[in-house]
């Protein structure tokens, strides 16, 4: 007797449904897609975060070849382009204060004078760091330059004034992303936050728009079972969660040049248990939502600490201990290194079996909670 | 106990003690029924007297604290899959897909219950609605009245034996609740057994039998004439030279012993009481009065249930 036992049949007929109502609401169909594509071109277009070409003002008081040399240094590191060359420290100030520029370097007066009697001049560096992240990598820049800068310069008897070798040298050697770019690393790590913010929000809403249209009351006096419900809500955004990584990861291919190293096949199991994780917590959500708005709220209220605390917008190790096991918990920090650690590192099965454990575990727990407030909702 | 068994093939829903709690209050209290096949029945009583959840207990949308029975002969609480596939249940709000059109909401109902000839099932609903033209607009388009029958008309392509109706012509004109009742009745001679719940006594005079449920308790069952009677109740209508003169009268009379109830209807006054003898005291010195005319009448049904809702009020409460 048919009613009794899970049926695909009714299951085929409840993802249908969705499937229509999906592409009937034609503002939640075009954020499907049109978030992932946004949000790739702001974030992999827009955000650096190791910029050059920062303006700097140069207040030389003494105009030498070592002078012109070091200016040259500067601007050959590219993080730095001199734009001002103010007279006086009052209006070098003002240029800094004012934003004009992003550094004010100061040559001193006798500066090749001092440093040719080896009297170790000192140049001095303003820095706006009210955004350290745009000064740091400059600056250490700046730092290597005042060691190698002048040597060309320093011949015959000023040859001694050559900084001794240091006693080891350092080498720093960026692997996996040896340019440095932050694309590489900002573009797999998007895929992991759409997902976040999609599949959470969408399961929830369209719950909750159930419950609230009084639709969802209609289905269970039918014979849809409580599983075939809520499997008949997830399917289809799963679907779509599939849908908006690839056109995440294509644009990544073809607009960036993200290398992708490792198995693409791997990467898309694992994103069915990260996706199946983030839409069993939108899924709880829709049980405690009464309406759609505290849902969106729902939402939010996981989705901030996801995208702050996972390593998405600050790197995880610099965060307090406390701060870094919140984010231990949260999906989308594993998520994040499976897919860096997939794309970029091409990491395999092995590499990536305690993060993907770690969302697992957060998926059962999840889908337990899901079920055990669905089932009070229905009674 | 022997009787209520040899009933049992005729009874399409038979329940006896019936309760149901949220969060401590008890919305349905110790409620039997037994509602016979091919029976149109009228479920009564004020607004969050119990009847939804009734409803909902019969269908095994939710599962009693006590109580047992059964609904077409299926448990109630071991069942629900089996009743709710033979049973057609109307909600109260209109709960079909707005977003969906008339055919993908009847197509989408047809799938769940996995009907043979699926098309055929729609197709013909569609004609039978007279809805063919429109068969491809939102459901959320449709006037009040043409939800009321789209989804009707959903709830018995299935062709179920028992139709619960929780008050399906709540804001609907006059006229579509006409046609409406007489598409319940020609369904009821087709032998499907109904369940209706309603706040209209019109339509609680076109069932067969009828029950009044208030704060969860069953107050009165039977016919409609049967109701009238087992009131006990006894009416006198008075109608005056001018409505300022009723106005007045209602005033007056309201509270005084021995009468329970005044209730104005247009021109006329209905007073009524449970004990006559008290009720003729009452009124005995506006009797002789030149501009009232009194004359002794049935109660109607309205009086009963709002005497029975007063009642009902003082001793749950």
């Amino acid at each position: 007797m048919m009613g009794d036992r899970f049926n695909f049949r009714r299951l085929a007929a409840l993802i249908r449904k969705e499937f229509i109502q999906m592409r009937r609401d034609k503002l939640t169909f075009a954020m499907m897609l049109g978030v992932p594509i946004m949000q790739l071109l702001l974030f992999g277009y827009a955000i650096n975060s190791d910029p050059k070409h920062l303006a700097t003002a140069v207040f030389a008081q003494d105009h030498s070849i070592f002078t012109r040399s070091f200016i040259k240094a500067m601007e050959n590191t590219d993080y730095f382009q001199i734009t001002e060359r103010p007279e006086t420290r009052e209006e070098a100030d003002r240029l800094i204060s004012r934003g004009t520029v992003q550094f004010v370097v100061q040559i001193p007066p006798n500066f090749s004078r001092d440093l040719v009697r080896g009297a170790e001049p000192q140049i001095l560096l303003d820095a706006d760091a009210t955004d350290p992240a745009a000064a740091g990598n400059a600056i250490a820049a700046l730092r290597v330059l005042a060691t190698t800068a002048l040597n060309r310069d320093l011949t015959g008897p000023l040859a001694s004034r050559i900084p001794a070798a240091t006693p080891f040298d350092l080498v720093v050697h960026p692997r996996y992303n040896s340019e440095n770019r932050t694309q590489y690393n900002i573009v797999p790590g998007i895929i992991g936050v759409i997902l976040t913010m999609t599949m959470v929000m969408f399961t929830a809403l369209a719950m909750t728009r159930e419950i609230e249209r009084g639709t969802m009351e209609n289905l269970l006096t039918m014979p849809a079972r409580p599983l075939e419900v809520m499997m008949g809500k997830i399917i289809p955004y799963i679907v779509v969660g599939y849908i908006q990584t690839a056109l995440v990861l294509v644009a990544a291919r073809f607009l960036f040049e993200v290398p992708m190293i490792g198995s693409l096949i791997l990467l898309s199991a694992v994103l069915l248990i990260f996706v199946a994780a983030n839409l069993a917590v939108g899924f709880t959500f829709s049980t405690l939502a009464r309406n759609q708005l505290q849902a969106v709220q729902m939402a939010v209220f996981f989705f901030l600490p996801s995208i702050l605390l996972s390593g998405f917008m600050f790197p995880f190790r610099g965060m307090p201990v406390w701060a870094q096991w919140i984010g231990e918990v949260l999906p989308l920090t594993h998520f994040l290194r499976i897919i860096r650690g997939i794309l970029l590192k091409g990491n395999g099965i092995v590499d990536i079996q305690t993060d993907t454990g770690a969302i697992m575990i957060f998926f059962v727990a999840a889908t337990v909670v899901a079920m055990n407030r669905y089932r009070q909702t229905l009674d | 106990m022997s009787d209520a068994a040899s009933f049992e093939g005729e009874l399409a829903i038979n329940v006896e003690g019936l309760t149901k709690s949220f969060g401590g209050r008890k919305v349905v209290d110790n409620v039997d029924m037994q509602v016979a096949k091919g029976e149109i029945y009228g479920f009564l009583g004020p607004n969050g007297s119990g009847k939804t959840t009734t409803i909902r207990l019969l269908c095994g949308l939710l599962t009693p604290d006590a109580g047992h029975g059964t609904c077409l002969g299926y448990d109630i609480i071991t069942e629900s899959p089996r009743i709710k596939l033979e049973v057609g249940y109307m909600t109260q709000r209109f709960s079909l897909y707005e977003d969906l059109s008339i055919r993908e909401n009847l197509d989408f109902v047809a799938r769940i219950y996995g009907l043979p000839n699926r098309r055929e099932a729609v197709e013909e609903t569609i004609e039978k609605l007279n809805l063919k033209g429109r068969a491809d607009q939102l459901a959320g388009m449709l006037s009040g009245g043409w939800k009321q029958r789209l989804a009707l008309a959903s709830c018995i392509m299935h062709k179920p034996q028992l139709l619960l109706l929780d008050e399906p012509t709540a804001g609907v004109d006059p006229k579509a609740r006409r046609e409406f009742w007489d598409e319940i009745h020609e369904l009821a001679a087709g032998g499907l057994t109904v369940l209706v719940s309603t706040h209209y006594m019109d339509e609680a005079e076109r069932c067969n039998k009828i029950c009044y449920l208030a704060y969860g308790h069953l107050l009165a069952r039977g016919t409609a004439q049967e109701v009238i009677a087992q009131s006990g109740l006894k009416t006198w209508t008075v109608s005056g030279s001018s409505p300022r003169r009723i106005r007045k009268l209602a005033h007056d009379l309201t509270g005084k012993s021995g009468i329970d109830m005044v209730a104005p209807f247009g021109a006329t006054l209905h007073i009524s009481g449970l004990d006559e003898a008290a009720l003729e005291r009452a009124i005995f010195p506006w009797r002789n009065d030149d501009d009232l005319s009194w004359r002794q009448d049935d109660p109607t049904l309205e009086d009963v249930f709002i005497l029975m809702m007063n009642k009902a009020s003082d001793n749950f409460t």
